[in-house]
């Protein structure tokens, strides 16, 4: 691609770009804590069906997946782990944050092993609050998140000023555009 | 104790000689094996570090805490009533199940016990918590040994049970419904009717488990005589739950204790199995959910009328004194010890949960098993992180 990496992508070939990798999305679940199970429950029960959003979970090695999902309590034990499997992912990734401990610590705010947020650790996309969130409110999250990448401008994430460039909620490359998306 | 500290000093002396026989007589390295703390088949975070000897495990041992939060020492710094909120989050699966024995303490200390009507509701909440529990379990357990189907179904089902949980509680996962005296709320209007159709669902749900997996040839090959724990090794360890039963012993906390709880209002059989392998256990666990279908059903009938709640102050001081109440949760026995000291919150909380205990077993079981016989193991054993690290 080297008109990517010089920079000069055409926008109808960027949008085309970014639509493709909006609708293939492979998620790494990082199963942490509850979250864990109403990620299952998104990504594996017939009711939710993640796979009809463009969305394929359960690929067999962080090496292949575009998109982790981090559902639950980060510890201080799981921290480096954490931060292992995200270098090991290939560019353009993201991280989504699900449930409030992953968030911020939740319920254990005040606990002496728990990591407040994992987002000390590794740069999130979209945060997604809950203990434990909805199955639907991490569908949501997804759907944030392919907005963002839809908008996303290419060229800039791929010499690497400003990995998260865009605003999902206006489309606009605003100064505060490096401001993670938060479900309401 | 002695003997199985020797049993456990002689595989480690075996491991030593395997290595050194490999290196001697092959001129090969014995290899070990890091499962986890990130694995599919681990149940969250567990990991267990097994050194082969081929393709056999000659030395495991499972690495726990990659999911300590701290609980006990986060209950010194709650109220009593707040405690119930963290507590929920042990055995994240069944929630409900790990405020009652908690609360039975608490109530236990300030000498109040709940209403009859309260008790009753109590037993059928813990007992659907025990089905979305355990039925989550039956189809992972597929998805464990190469059948991916059984998951489907489980989620399918286990929403309807979610469902109810929803409804009467207000919590899908985490309901923190449980009051000292009693409840938070009656139950909603049409209930009770609801419920009955969920649990002739899910008794359909375990029939096609059945057939699905239990009389499924592979399955049965790949569970019948893999990780046998006799009676005596199950009971030295201090398993207990289903694991315990399916090793022979009869012995239930929900029918061998005296508690304020609706389950001596149910006519109830406790299964056990004799062959203590990795098909006992989940057979045992598969007669359980329908046992536990039976129970919701008879309470049903029998709710008595009157208040959910009794006189407790707004404050909740709770006098000084300790308490031990456990109970039988889906995974097993688990208990609280509380002290207080007439404070607002406990002074101390010791937290017995049944993985932490079942998970002890793992270093005895995993010796001289085959590599994906560890799976089925592990899968067989059921833990939930949660209630492993706490």
């Amino acid at each position: 691609m080297g008109l990517v990496d010089r920079g000069r992508l055409p926008k109808p070939l960027t949008s085309l770009f970014n639509l493709g990798r909006s609708y293939s999305l492979w998620v790494y679940q990082w199963g942490l804590a509850c979250c864990a199970i109403e990620m299952g429950a998104a990504f594996g029960s017939p009711r939710y069906d993640v796979m009809r959003l463009g969305v394929i979970p359960l690929p067999a090695s962080p090496r292949q997946a575009d998109l982790v999902v981090i559902s639950g309590t980060v510890t201080d034990k799981m921290a480096p782990a954490i931060k292992r499997l995200y270098e090991q992912m290939p560019e353009p990734k993201y991280v989504i944050s699900m449930g409030s401990c992953a968030n911020c610590g939740g319920p254990y705010w005040d606990s002496y092993s728990v990591t407040k947020g994992v987002d000390q650790i590794i740069p999130v996309d979209v945060y997604v609050p809950g203990c434990p969130p909805r199955p639907e409110a991490l569908l949501e999250g997804i759907v944030l998140l392919q907005q963002r990448i839809k908008n996303e401008d290419m060229g800039a994430r791929w010499r690497g000023e400003g990995t998260r460039p865009m605003s999902a909620v206006d489309g606009s490359s605003a100064e505060k555009g490096g401001v993670p998306v938060v479900v309401d | 104790m002695t003997m199985l500290g020797d049993r456990q000093q002689l595989s480690y002396i075996a491991a030593q000689a395997a290595d050194a026989r490999v290196n001697v007589e092959l001129e090969t390295e014995g290899m070990t094996l890091n499962i986890g703390p990130q694995h599919p088949a681990t149940h969250g975070t567990l990991r267990i570090v097994a050194r082969l000897d081929g393709e056999q495990v000659v030395w495991a041992e499972p690495v726990a805490g990659y999911m300590h939060r701290g609980y006990e020492k986060l209950t010194e710094v709650r109220t009593f009533p707040q405690v119930t909120a963290l507590i929920n989050r042990i055995d994240w699966l069944g929630s409900f199940a790990n405020e009652v024995p908690f609360i039975l303490a608490a109530e236990k200390l300030m000498g109040v016990e709940a209403p009859p009507r309260a008790q009753h509701i109590r037993t059928i909440l813990f007992e659907l918590s025990r089905i979305a529990n355990v039925s989550l379990f039956l189809g992972d357990l597929g998805v464990q040994l190469g059948a991916v189907t059984p998951v489907f179904f489980a989620f399918r089902d286990r929403e309807y049970v979610l469902n109810l949980i929803e409804a009467a509680t207000g919590g899908r996962f985490h309901p923190n419904f449980d009051r000292i005296g009693g409840l938070k709320d009656d139950l909603p209007a049409g209930f009770i009717d609801e419920t009955r159709t969920v649990m002739v669902k899910l008794r359909r749900f375990c029939d096609e488990i059945e057939s699905l997996l239990f009389g499924n040839e592979i399955f049965q090959s790949r569970t019948r005589g893999v990780g046998v724990i006799p009676r005596d090794v199950a009971l030295s360890y201090g398993l207990s739950g289903a694991n315990l039963r399916a090793s022979g012993v009869e012995w239930d906390l929900r029918r061998d204790q005296d508690l304020p709880m609706a389950w001596n209002k149910a006519d109830w059989k406790v299964w056990t199995h004799p062959d203590g392998d990795s098909f006992a256990r989940c057979w045992v666990r598969l007669q359980e959910v329908r046992e536990s279908t039976k129970i919701v059903d008879q309470l049903l009938d029998t709710i008595p009328a009157g208040p959910v709640m009794t006189k407790v102050p707004k404050i909740i001081k709770v006098p000084e004194g300790e308490a031990w109440v456990s109970t039988e949760n889906p995974l097993g026995e688990m208990g609280y010890y509380v002290v207080s000291k007439g404070d607002l919150g406990p002074f101390r909380v010791k937290i017995r949960s049944a993985s932490f205990n079942n998970i002890s077993i793992v270093p005895w079981v995993l010796r001289g098993v085959y590599v994906p016989d560890i799976i089925t193991i592990l899968a067989s054993l059921y833990f939930i992180l949660g209630d492993i690290d706490r």
